[in-house]
């Protein structure tokens, strides 16, 4: 991933062209201050809307997190992070460099039209998919930033009980 | 394990929990050696935040009986003293010492973002929205990121002494930091409580021309003047504004530091009553009495909304006003450094010791601001033996066992 563009697709591997296709190739740069504006307005959104097919004709917000590395360990060997490709077709998913030395913007949204993202993650969240889509950013952050996700002391579903002395 | 468990609002005990693990690469296992009891868990004992049967504590020493894959700083054996809050040392705050605003430090980012608008660092014994960590109050505790947050105890350091690097005295060391007391100013602290001990210390140590403490306690207030070398000032007594302004020749404090804590957010019955949010007293005072262009800085943990906050005299006399939890990493190897060569002294703050088995005892006498208590420490190891440093002039503030 080049450094200084604004990338945005699926959560498909770099140069692959899935489902959701890619609408920037890497590398590429943002162009217009007012596309650029309106990429800031879209990345600074701070809460999630729900599902985009709602039948309101609204389509969710993008969230974001910045990541304190570049690009090029955020997305190593041009992927997406694991976290994020979990997802698999359910969202879009959009970086670019951070102002200011401070990494990297990755943002995502549920994509418009996709059904609720597979696997056992989605029962983990209840019917809210702007809360997986951040949990997924949150991961794909700690693991490009510390190596791992912080796992609790237990798994919620075995916190065992105390008993007496 | 044994450890001290939340059962409901005002109920512990000390029951058996299962052994921490290692749950990621960077985690050490660290046998509690000594473990403090605060007062900002007396919220959590009347019931805001944990769940029945959760560890409280988050002031420990300890050994490491454990390490992860990932572990490089840490061996099994290790003495160390492990920083209350838990955070990553690699997020952008972290790498700038803005340890307390790690981006990585809880395992439910989500519920301090609902809490605070951020997620913020971890830290042991506290509900999910900072961290979700089993507290110290145990014999065995998990300690993840260990190379950030545990830090090896020099030799000439004792366990009751250590014990304070790891909550009070950074605390209390970056009240006067982040308030950039300099040579020849004049410090005001609100709270005489270990936080306000160590913040008056070290505004002494940095070189301050007067250091005055504000308690209603005078026992906490003595300690103060003995180990701080502070002027002390009882609010019950006197005209607090008056006094400060006669003792910096009417300019008022060049630093202020709130570190009254939680406790400063008490509420009144009428408050309670009618559902007003607490009113942050100390912090009012603090920016009154404050000198035009000083720093007003508050600590501890406080409740999220108060009321009542004299918000145009921070702009009218152009005050800086700073907070955090506590940078912890930031100033630990400092403090351990100046703990080893004795001038920083904190075993004083360990008012009462106790064995694990009576650790529900500890918050008592901090319920009840009984004479004598500023931190009640308990140990799952025999009583210690004398610490090895040289005798001081200070009467124990000890209390028989």
């Amino acid at each position: 991933m080049a450094g200084a563009g604004a990338v945005t697709g699926g959560t498909g591997g770099a140069g692959q062209v899935g489902p959701i296709a890619r609408l920037a190739g890497g590398g590429m740069a943002l162009g217009a201050a007012a596309a650029g504006a309106a990429a800031v307005r879209a990345l600074t959104a701070p809460r999630p809307v729900g599902w985009p097919d709602g039948g309101d004709g609204r389509r969710a917000r993008w969230q974001v997190v910045t990541v304190d590395r570049p690009p090029g360990q955020v997305l190593p060997e041009g992927r997406w992070p694991e976290p994020l490709r979990r997802l698999g077709d359910a969202v879009q998913v959009r970086v670019r460099p951070a102002p200011g030395d401070r990494g990297t913007e990755l943002a995502a949204r549920p994509r418009p039209g996709a059904g609720p993202p597979p696997g056992l993650a989605v029962h983990l969240v209840g019917d809210d998919p702007g809360r997986l889509v951040r949990r997924a950013l949150r991961q794909a952050k700690q693991l490009a930033e510390t190596g791992e996700v912080l796992r609790p002391d237990r798994d919620a579903l075995d916190r065992p009980a105390v008993t007496p002395e | 394990m044994r450890a001290l468990c939340w059962m409901g609002a005002g109920e512990l005990a000390v029951r058996q929990v299962p052994d921490p693990e290692l749950r990621n690469g960077h985690d050490a296992i660290v046998r509690v050696r000594r473990s403090a009891a605060c007062g900002a868990d007396l919220s959590l004992l009347a019931g805001r935040g944990p769940a029945v049967g959760e560890v409280l504590g988050h002031e420990f020493v300890g050994e490491v009986v454990e390490v992860g894959p990932e572990v490089r700083r840490h061996r099994v054996g290790d003495r160390v003293v492990v920083c209350s809050s838990v955070s990553c040392g690699s997020c952008w705050y972290c790498r700038r010492e803005l340890h307390s605003c790690c981006d990585n430090g809880s395992t439910d980012p989500e519920a301090g973002e609902a809490t605070w608008g951020h997620p913020v660092a971890g830290c042991f014994g506290q509900p999910r929205a900072q961290g979700g960590f089993a507290g110290s109050h145990a014999e065995y505790v998990r300690v993840p990121y260990a190379d950030v947050g545990a830090f090896a105890v020099p030799e000439p350091v004792s366990d009751d002494r250590a014990l304070f690097a790891s909550d009070a005295a950074p605390a209390g060391w970056m009240g006067a930091d982040l308030g950039g007391v300099r040579p020849g100013d004049v410090v005001a602290v609100w709270g005489a409580g270990a936080v306000g001990q160590v913040a008056a210390r070290a505004a002494r140590l940095l070189g301050a021309e007067r250091v005055v403490v504000v308690d209603r306690h005078p026992d906490r207030l003595r300690a103060a003047e003995r180990h701080a070398g502070a002027e002390t000032l009882d609010y019950r007594r006197v005209d607090v504004a008056a006094e400060l302004r006669d003792r910096s020749g009417g300019r008022g404090p060049d630093v202020c530091v709130d570190a009254g804590g939680a406790a400063d957010g008490a509420r009144s019955l009428g408050d309670r009553l009618t559902g007003a949010p607490p009113r942050p007293a100390a912090v009012r005072e603090a920016v009154h009495a404050c000198r035009k262009g000083g720093s007003v800085v508050v600590l501890g943990a406080h409740p999220a909304v108060v009321d009542r906050f004299p918000l145009g005299m921070v702009t009218a006399k152009g005050l800086t006003v700073r907070g955090a939890r506590q940078h912890g990493p930031r100033y630990i190897p400092m403090l351990l450094d100046r703990m080893a060569r004795d001038e920083l002294r904190t075993e004083y703050l360990a008012t009462h010791h106790l064995p694990l088995d009576r650790a529900p005892e500890a918050y008592t006498p901090l319920r009840t601001r009984a004479p004598g208590c500023l931190r009640p420490s308990s140990t799952p190891l025999p009583p210690p033996p004398p610490p090895p440093h040289p005798p001081t002039t200070t009467p124990p503030l000890r209390q028989p066992r």
